[in-house]
């Protein structure tokens, strides 16, 4: 048995001044992620403000793309069944998303998985991860 | 400065509707006011507290105290999700230690049956700064309880059987509970075999769609010295945002682990002094983490302690949900808060179902988790002693 992930519909998320550069980049392919300068820490989802040390200057970096499952759930009682997931990247944070291009009985914890981005309804295309 | 000892809670009610097309929330929210007023032996005009949150129609709590005429000189809208009114009585137990009022009224009510046809609720996240990445991959309340539910199992070994063990025993104490949505025991077998909604969780892990409400008297010890009731004294609370972090986060943990032991350190007992505890069961995860995270077990071993019916009062160790909780009985407005509180009450005053009464039950915990493990949730814990 097996459940083929399908793509499904997806509503553009609301773009702010404060996260354009991440969706601009998403459009290119590439996962940027927030990184403070002052405490170092990364951190998920974006804010101008660090989240840990309340600095209000952090700069976007580049993330390699490339993680491993944190955890996931089928959704099975919807249209189109989904994988939804948190992956946490080399990077060391762990972000929201959903498993794509596999199928959905065989994903496992641990697995890993590189972003694909997909797209959305008229706005910019969203980091979703496929297993390697 | 603690509110230990400093208030009590004189009136409860819970309403009897499951269904309610025919009513509007506001005149839920006024019929468990006036059931719970009665309950204590106060009135209306008594009330000079109130303390709703977001399932009260209208801005903040002012709509309600006009609607129901309310004269006050206190209001708290405090909105923790589903577990805000355990979050009320710990604030009305401060209001009332500090003389800020002296009979707070607590009510809950709303109508997701009716208004709900059917499918996954999907939360409306609002102009939350999240909602941008979170809201295209499709969350839901089952996949965001889902996830911990899955992670919890890799990193446990916990299994979908010990987890229905929750749901079967608060099978076994709806069956005694009349007005219950689902009065039959389930097996074990029932609940694994019932069908996947996100895994894994299967139909019989969630709680049910239910419409109705309850409130919650609270007042000061002068106020409870004129009343009739069984003395119920508020011994301590603890509460507890907990979120993801930044994205470092453990979703195994919920934030109970946090306002447990405030509120356990308020009292001045430790769960193994608990006679009866009442645990948000939005699913049977939920229940299990909770424990845990309370202490009743060590972190991880959730999955042992609920199995072989160790809730199920009479049999079990630690009786929980007599009711039949929001897994069997009673889950008003997507909020399971109110009616924890009321079961514990009734647990302590000896007014529970003969069947699943707990002998001698001096000292009980009310737990609530509003918001949802997998994403972000506000724990708040309270414990209440027979006086
Ligand atoms: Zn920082």
């Amino acid at each position: 048995m097996a459940t083929p992930a399908q793509d499904r519909k997806i509503a553009a998320p609301a773009v702010t001044p404060d996260t354009q550069a991440f969706w601009e980049a998403a459009k290119q392919g590439t996962l940027l992620l927030k990184k403070c300068p002052k405490c170092k820490e990364l951190h998920y989802y974006p804010r101008p403000h660090c989240p840990f040390c309340f600095h209000d200057q952090t700069e976007w970096v580049e993330a390699r793309g490339t993680g491993v499952i944190y955890t996931f759930s089928v959704t099975r009682r919807a249209e189109i069944p989904y994988a939804f997931a948190y992956v946490t990247l080399d990077e060391g944070v762990t972000m929201m998303t959903n498993i794509v291009d596999c199928d959905l009985d065989a994903i496992r914890i641990g697995q890993k998985v590189k972003v694909v981005f997909k797209p959305t309804i008229d706005g910019p295309p969203v980091p979703m991860f496929a297993p390697l | 400065m603690s509110i230990k000892g400093k208030a009590y809670i004189a009136g409860v009610y819970e309403h009897p509707t499951r269904k309610a097309p025919d009513k509007t929330v506001a005149q839920l929210h006024a019929e468990v006011a006036r059931g719970a007023l009665k309950d204590a032996g106060l009135t209306k005009d008594d009330v000079d507290g109130y303390f709703c949150a977001g399932d009260a129609p209208g801005l903040g709590g002012f709509s309600m105290a006009e609607y129901m005429g309310l004269k006050l000189r206190h209001i708290d809208t405090t909105e923790t999700g589903g577990s805000a009114y355990l979050v009320h009585v710990s604030h009305a137990a401060q209001a009332i230690a500090t003389g800020k009022c002296s009979v707070a009224l607590v009510t809950l009510a709303g109508r997701p049956r009716s208004e709900r046809a059917g499918g996954l609720l999907s939360i409306n996240f609002g102009p939350a700064p999240d909602a941008p990445f979170e809201l295209p991959f499709a969350p839901v309340t089952a996949n965001r309880y889902g996830v911990s539910a899955m992670r919890h199992m890799y990193q446990y070994r916990t299994t979908s059987e010990q987890l229905a063990w929750v749901k079967v025993a608060a099978s076994h104490h709806a069956q005694y509970n009349p007005n219950a949505v689902l009065q039959d025991v389930v097996t074990v077998e029932d609940v694994v075999n019932s069908p996947m909604i996100s895994d894994p969780l299967h139909r019989l892990d969630c709680c049910v769609v239910s419409d109705g409400g309850g409130a919650v008297i609270v007042v000061g010890p002068e106020v409870m010295k004129s009343l009739k009731k069984p003395r119920v004294k508020i011994m301590g609370a603890g509460e507890f945002p907990k979120h993801l972090n930044g994205g470092k986060m453990d979703l195994t943990v919920s934030g109970a682990a946090w306002s447990g032991p405030t509120a356990f350190t308020e009292a001045g007992v430790k769960p193994s002094d608990i006679k009866y505890a009442s645990i948000y069961d939005s699913f049977t995860i939920t229940v299990l983490i909770t424990l845990e995270d309370l202490g009743f077990c060590k972190k991880g071993e959730g999955g042992k302690f609920v199995a072989d019916g160790n809730l199920i009062s009479g049999i079990g160790k630690l009786p929980f949900n007599t009711d039949g909780g929001g897994l069997c009985n009673n889950h008003p407005a997507d909020r399971g808060g109110m009616t924890k509180i009321i079961e514990a009450v009734r647990q302590l005053r000896g007014e529970a179902h003969p069947k699943v009464q707990v002998k001698n039950c001096d000292l009980a915990l009310a737990h609530g988790t509003g918001g949802s493990l997998g994403t972000r949730h506000g724990s708040a814990t309270l414990i209440m002693e027979r006086e």
